[in-house]
């Protein structure tokens, strides 16, 4: 019994008990359905064990959705608790742990799968290549991430939540103010995701290198493939820094190590320092690809070519250097002084400037386009007005001497709400609506799309804007409640307001999906939105081949040549086709990695030991295993594609 | 002929890359300040570095050289700017105020 008291939540409350509960009753509901409808074979034959580049995007995409619910949930919790003064919805511990989980899984369980699922599903096919450069390697990515996803996501039914902020800033995060297994789940899940992701880097950055279809150059690349190139060259770059800040607060919590401490010749500061190595470029990871997604969705809609495309790549080049130039101006008031902080300020000003200069590119692309509004369009254009808002304000924190006033109060918070959600969530939201039927084979309806992209749009406005005044008037971010004669109470109710239509916004989308499942057109053909680049020349559904013959690029809007120019895009003859053979072995890694993660944070050294000589195991395997692939013969390519309609 | 065969150049880079190890290692066994100490395995550190790049990862010798070298360089200022940019924010400014 002993041994099951260091499972136990130490602060719990019903809500807890219940989700428990909840928790039990839908994995016995998955495995019951599973093995009553003999899903199991299906399954793992289909999806656990694939290698195909669309199926891992799509199923990045299914954990970022699901993930955007729990971190939804947590932020219905906290704008609740705030929205009256002295409320006794949460206490404070609660509050603690919900905005901590809720900043770490919006950031590296909600924005980046989603990036990371848009990257894969469309890559590949935007550079006419047939998979990514190391397929294999690509699954072990996700189901790393998926592994410390789960992982994370468990710790507030098992030992608790971390509760130091998403953050995680020591010497609070240390053993001596957060004394639960909550920290050890930050350190050890992001650790693992991280290094999923580190892979994905590694992958896409060889995949963009080297498998582009002949003729398509450097610069004759999509903005989408041109902006994921710079995300992943700052994946790379950035996110060591995190591994190591990672291991070393785990040998801080689990080994008595003193990198992070106040006494023994530690620096608390180092960890900030380090965090925000990362945590800056981290933020212009996620951005890029977001713009790279309205790159594609103005141009398509404006129906003309990108406005200024050498312009855009160059400001993505400048920022992939700024972006790590930059970090300390999230820490302007740890004490630096004046000189390095003067330092820090004119870089973040310097690094407004290539983002206006994206700006303008898409409004010179609107101004001499003929707009056609669908919804993705209309996410995009919602999203250059908002994303100024937080852009404009980000500048305003960039200086050091004013951000004295503004640090750590909700203005901060207004900021980054106000750069994220326009430039990421509704990018995503615009993406995952312009694929879906390149994904799925049918369109998401219109009429409800809009409705859902204003409501989403206007309950931003409503849920961000007020927290700029209440923040300037002197509200802190991160406190669970405030007094009635403080004033912030009108602001923290509209904010509630908006937090509510968002997630009504986030419920038509779920709606949208449902309704078009059942009632949308599956007669739409392979390019049903008149786009331009080479990811809408293939079949949908997409064969898992992608293209029977290998384009000949030589422009950057090919498919649109073909289309409008009668330039020939797919010539040759049908050849048998080489293929990746699908594997377990990521999968497994993917557990086994869950369990190490678990033994860990609990300090069960035994298993810990077993789970590391498996992975090790695994690996060995891999090494040893003799897997050249298949061919797809001949008149299994010949037949799929007459049966797609005809071979291109 | 047997020219051809033997590997000159790798044999050479091996045997410099012990004598760098041996030096690296005097910092351990002598006794010296800090500030040589530091400085000899700094140095020695880069030049091990690039020796296994060049000689025995072949950086320079495929069509990716370009590819190679960039990442490299890129990777190097990165590094280069973090590390200065963290000594000064943590330690140099609080000598010199
Ligand atoms: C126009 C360019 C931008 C500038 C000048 C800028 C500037 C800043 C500054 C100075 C801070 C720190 C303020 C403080 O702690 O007092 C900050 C915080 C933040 N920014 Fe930005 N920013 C910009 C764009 C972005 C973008 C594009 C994103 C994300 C996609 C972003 C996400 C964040 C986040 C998440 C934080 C707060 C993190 C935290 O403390 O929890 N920013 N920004
Ligand atoms: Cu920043």
């Amino acid at each position: 019994m002993e041994f099951f008291e260091r499972f136990a939540v130490p602060h719990p409350s019903p809500a807890i008990y219940a989700s428990m509960v909840a928790i039990g009753l839908t994995v016995i509901a998955i495995f019951a359905g599973l093995t009553y409808f003999k899903k199991w074979g299906f399954l793992w034959r289909e999806w656990l064990t694939t290698v195909d580049h669309k199926r891992i995007g799509i199923m990045y995409l299914i954990s970022a959705i699901l993930m955007l619910f729990r971190g939804g949930a947590d932020a219905i919790m906290m704008r609740a608790q705030l929205a009256a003064p002295e409320n006794k919805l949460l206490d404070a511990q609660h509050y603690n742990e919900i905005f901590s989980t809720h900043g770490v899984v919006m950031i590296l369980f909600m924005a980046m799968p989603f990036i990371i699922g848009l990257m894969n599903f469309v890559i590949p096919l935007q550079i006419g290549a047939r998979d990514v450069a190391f397929p294999r390697l690509n699954a072990l990515s996700f189901w790393l991430f998926f592994a410390g996803a789960m992982l994370f996501n468990i710790s507030f039914v098992v030992g608790g939540s971390p509760d130091a902020g998403w953050t995680s800033y020591f010497p609070l995060a240390g053993n001596d103010f957060s004394q639960s297994v909550g920290t050890n789940y930050y350190m050890i899940a992001i650790q693992i995701a991280g290094l999923g992701t580190l892979m994905t880097g590694i992958n896409f950055l060889a995949t963009i290198l080297k498998m582009r279809a002949p003729g398509m150059t450097l610069m004759k690349m999509p903005m989408f493939t041109w902006s994921a190139f710079i995300a992943n060259i700052i994946i790379v770059f950035a996110f060591p820094v995190l591994t190591v800040a990672l291991a070393m607060g785990t040998l801080d919590r689990l080994f008595g190590a003193n990198f992070f401490t106040s006494n023994n010749g530690g620096m608390d500061m180092l960890w900030a320092n380090l965090f925000w190595v990362w945590g800056h470029p981290e933020v212009y990871i996620l951005i890029l690809p977001a713009f790279g997604i309205y790159s594609e969705v103005i141009s398509t809609f404006a129906r003309r070519n990108l406005y200024g495309y050498k312009s855009m790549v160059g400001s993505m080049v400048i920022i992939s250097v700024l972006s790590f130039v930059v970090w300390v101006h999230h820490f302007f008031t740890m004490g630096q002084g004046a000189f390095v902080n003067s330092i820090f300020s004119i870089t973040t000003m310097a690094i407004a400037v290539p983002t206006g200069v994206k700006i303008f590119n898409w409004l010179f692309t609107l101004h001499k386009g003929k707009i056609v509004i669908t919804t993705p369009m209309l996410y995009s254009l919602l999203f250059i007005p908002l994303f100024t808002i937080g852009g404009v304000t980000g500048v305003m924190l960039g200086m050091s001497a004013a951000d004295y006033q503004y640090h750590n109060t909700m203005f901060l918070v207004a900021h980054f709400h106000m750069v994220i959600i326009p430039g990421v969530v509704f990018a995503m939201l615009a993406g995952l609506t312009y694929y879906w039927p390149k994904m799925f084979g049918f369109m998401l309806n219109e009429r409800i799309g809009k409705w859902s992209a204003w409501t989403i749009g206007i309950s931003t406005l409503v849920a961000f804007m007020p927290m700029f005044f209440s923040g300037l008037d002197g509200q802190a971010r991160r406190m669970y409640t405030y007094s009635e004669a403080s004033g912030f109470a009108i602001w923290n109710m509209i904010s509630f307001i908006g937090a509510a239509g968002l997630a009504v916004g986030f419920a038509l989308i779920v709606y949208n999906i449902y309704y078009s499942f059942r009632y949308a057109s599956r007669d739409i053909g392979s390019d049903p939105w008149d786009a331009r680049t080479l990811e809408w020349s293939t079949h949908t559904p997409v064969p898992e081949y992608n293209f029977a013959k290998i384009p000949q690029i030589d422009s950057v809007e090919p498919f649109w040549d073909q289309k409008k120019h009668g330039k020939k895009l797919f010539e040759g003859e049908l050849e048998k086709i080489h293929m990746p053979n699908n594997s377990g072995i990521p999968f497994i890694m993917g557990i086994l990695f869950f369990l190490w993660g678990f033994s860990f944070i609990f300090a069960m050294w035994i298993p810990v030991i077993i789970f590391t000589l498996a992975i090790f195991g695994c690996m060995a395997y891999q090494s040893f295993e003799k897997d050249h692939g298949r061919y797809i013969p001949l008149e299994e390519v010949e037949e799929t594609e007459n049966k797609l309609g005809g071979n291109r | 002929m047997m020219k051809e065969l033997f590997p000159r150049k790798q044999v050479i880079g091996f045997i410099f890359s012990l004598v760098l190890t041996a030096v690296a290692l005097l910092v351990y066994f002598m006794d010296m300040s800090f500030a040589v100490g530091m400085t000899i395995l700094l140095v020695t550190a880069f030049i091990q570095a690039g020796l296994q790049l060049i000689l025995f990862m072949h950086a320079g010798e495929s069509e990716d050289k370009t590819t190679i070298y960039t990442s490299i360089y890129y990777g190097m200022a990165i590094a280069i700017i973090t590390v200065l940019g963290t000594l000064l924010t943590l330690v140099w400014t609080y000598q010199f105020q």
